[in-house]
């Protein structure tokens, strides 16, 4: 019954979709790790 | 519903082709913007200079009733969690995530206009009330639809999405403070256009994970996966409807497996800052403190991906006893680094702990998909998210509390948490009592397929049109 990605679209779809919601979780992560890193300083 | 038919779950169906890895981003979506819930604190201060810009002035309003704000927030969500549980399950996901995105943002809006009348009824009645039944809607939303097409790795998928809600912080933070600082002028804070903008940011973050979401076919199954043969104790391949689950005694053993886990986790993670300068005084600045409360939130959004992937492996049951067990002793452990006075113990243990403490929240949609199937879990869930509420009141009131009462009793600033720390090892012990207890759930729980059968006639019925349509 499945049939995983194996068009380019879909390829894309799927990096659209992770870069989406990844871009601004990596961008406040990274954020957040900057100010912990205050605690080693 | 029925005027947007584009957000049945009969229109989500995937097609042949559909990639499940597009679903953990639209859960992502959605979890990503409820969990500003977190990061509501940074519009505390200037909410109380709304009037005297720079500083509180005679009708500004005092943190006390701010505090308020965010405590509806999070009893709106459980209850909206646990009423509106078998509406989500049964309407689909894009249905519950659309409703959630119009709340949430809705709540924004409203309290905009709280902010713009400088009336606190309405922003309690707006991100209060409206905006926690958004963020009860959007927790439960994508639950059930992750555990569906992730059967191989139930505790993974939901982990991913429950990972968004505990990162979710880390964006609203800095675009909260960020969009503040562009609004505000000389003579205005600028919070009710933050407010707007939120609103409006969310809404459309959210329509995309409502728009990209898809259920499974129902006789879809991952390429390559074979369901267990052999039945598997704590595993159930029966399911158990939303109203009989609740009367279980596993369901109120879970509800306080998740409550106890809570309890201990939350109330620290709300007095680290202090905590962590008054254990060590002069070794930890304010600015530490607060790059400690950073590492923290990292650590328990991290340990949401983390212990429920390993709950995969390991089993829902051993991963909540490692919790139990494992941060029992860490509790006990806290005060013997305060008298060491060893900051990079202090600091490992309460990593672990607060890892352990996200890690609960993200392994427990497993842990009910294993007792009650996969039917009704999102339902169900929605039921056992009143133990968060429950739990954020009790954490934080036990943590100050005691610490209250110990410096009141002549006890040193840097000695007045272990008491706490040790009753918190207490809770966890009694937790690890409560996952003990836990066995399968009685057949006689189990759904009979004319009970379904009956549950889609009444469906029918109240639909008025042939349920799937």
């Amino acid at each position: 019954m499945t049939t995983p990605n194996k068009t380019g679209s879909n390829t894309l779809q799927l990096i659209l979709a992770w870069g989406f919601v990844g871009i601004p979780l990596v961008w406040g992560v990274l954020q957040t790790l900057q100010n912990a890193m205050k605690l080693f300083q | 519903m029925a005027l947007l038919p584009f957000l049945d779950r009969s229109h989500t169906i995937a097609r042949p082709g559909f990639s499940r890895w597009m679903v953990p981003p639209a859960a992502l979506c959605i979890h990503l913007c409820i969990g500003q819930a977190y990061a509501f604190s940074v519009f505390n201060l200037p909410m109380t200079k709304l009037i005297g810009i720079t500083q509180s002035a005679p009708g500004d309003w005092n943190l006390p009733e701010l505090g308020w704000i965010f405590s509806i927030g999070i009893f709106f969500l459980g209850t909206s969690a646990a009423v509106f549980g078998r509406w989500v399950e049964e309407g689909g996901p894009r249905q519950a995530m659309f409703a959630a995105g119009l709340c949430f943002s809705g709540g924004f809006l409203v309290s905009a206009l709280g902010v713009y009348l400088h009336n606190l009824w309405i922003i309690y009645l707006g991100y209060g009330a409206l905006g926690g039944c958004g963020l009860g809607l959007g927790y439960i939303s994508p639950v059930s639809t992750l555990i569906k097409w992730f059967p191989d790795r139930p505790g993974m998928a939901t982990g991913m999405a429950i990972m968004g809600f505990g990162g979710a912080a880390f964006i609203a933070s800095p675009l909260s403070v960020w969009l503040m600082s562009i609004f505000s002028t000389p003579t205005h804070v600028g919070v009710a256009e933050t407010f707007i903008a939120l609103g409006v940011i969310y809404f459309c973050f959210m329509m995309v994970g409502a728009a990209i979401v898809r259920v499974p076919a129902p006789d879809w199954k991952p390429e390559g996966y074979a369901p267990p043969v052999v039945a598997q104790k704590l595993i159930t391949k029966n399911d158990v409807y939303v109203y009989d689950a609740i009367k279980t005694p596993q369901f109120w053993l879970i509800w306080w497996v998740l409550c106890l886990n809570v309890t201990a986790g939350i109330g620290v993670l709300g007095q680290a800052s202090a905590m962590s300068q008054e254990m060590f005084p002069g070794k930890v600045s304010v600015v530490a403190a607060a790059g400690f409360v950073g590492l923290l939130s990292l650590f328990n959004m991290a340990g949401r991906f983390f212990w429920a992937s390993i709950s995969d492996y390991i089993g829902r049951k051993n991963t909540y006893f490692c919790f139990f067990a494992l941060g029992t002793v860490l509790y006990c452990t806290v005060p013997w680094t305060g008298s060491i006075g060893s900051v990079s113990l202090f600091v490992l243990c309460f990593a672990i702990i607060m890892s352990m403490y996200g890690g609960g929240f993200a392994t427990v949609p497993a842990y009910l998909k294993d007792m009650f199937g996969t039917r009704y879990v999102g339902a169900i869930h929605g039921c056992l998210i009143t133990a968060w509420s429950m739990a954020g009141i009790f954490g934080p009131v036990l943590v100050n509390y005691i610490r209250e009462y110990q410096i009141g009793h002549g006890v040193p600033k840097a000695q007045a948490y272990n008491v706490t720390m040790f009753i918190m090892a207490g809770l966890l012990a009694v937790g690890f009592i409560c996952n003990l207890m836990i066995k399968a759930v009685h057949h006689r729980f189990h759904m009979k397929p004319e009970h379904e059968a009956i549950r889609a006639q009444m469906a029918v019925d109240a639909a008025g049109e042939p349920a799937g349509a």
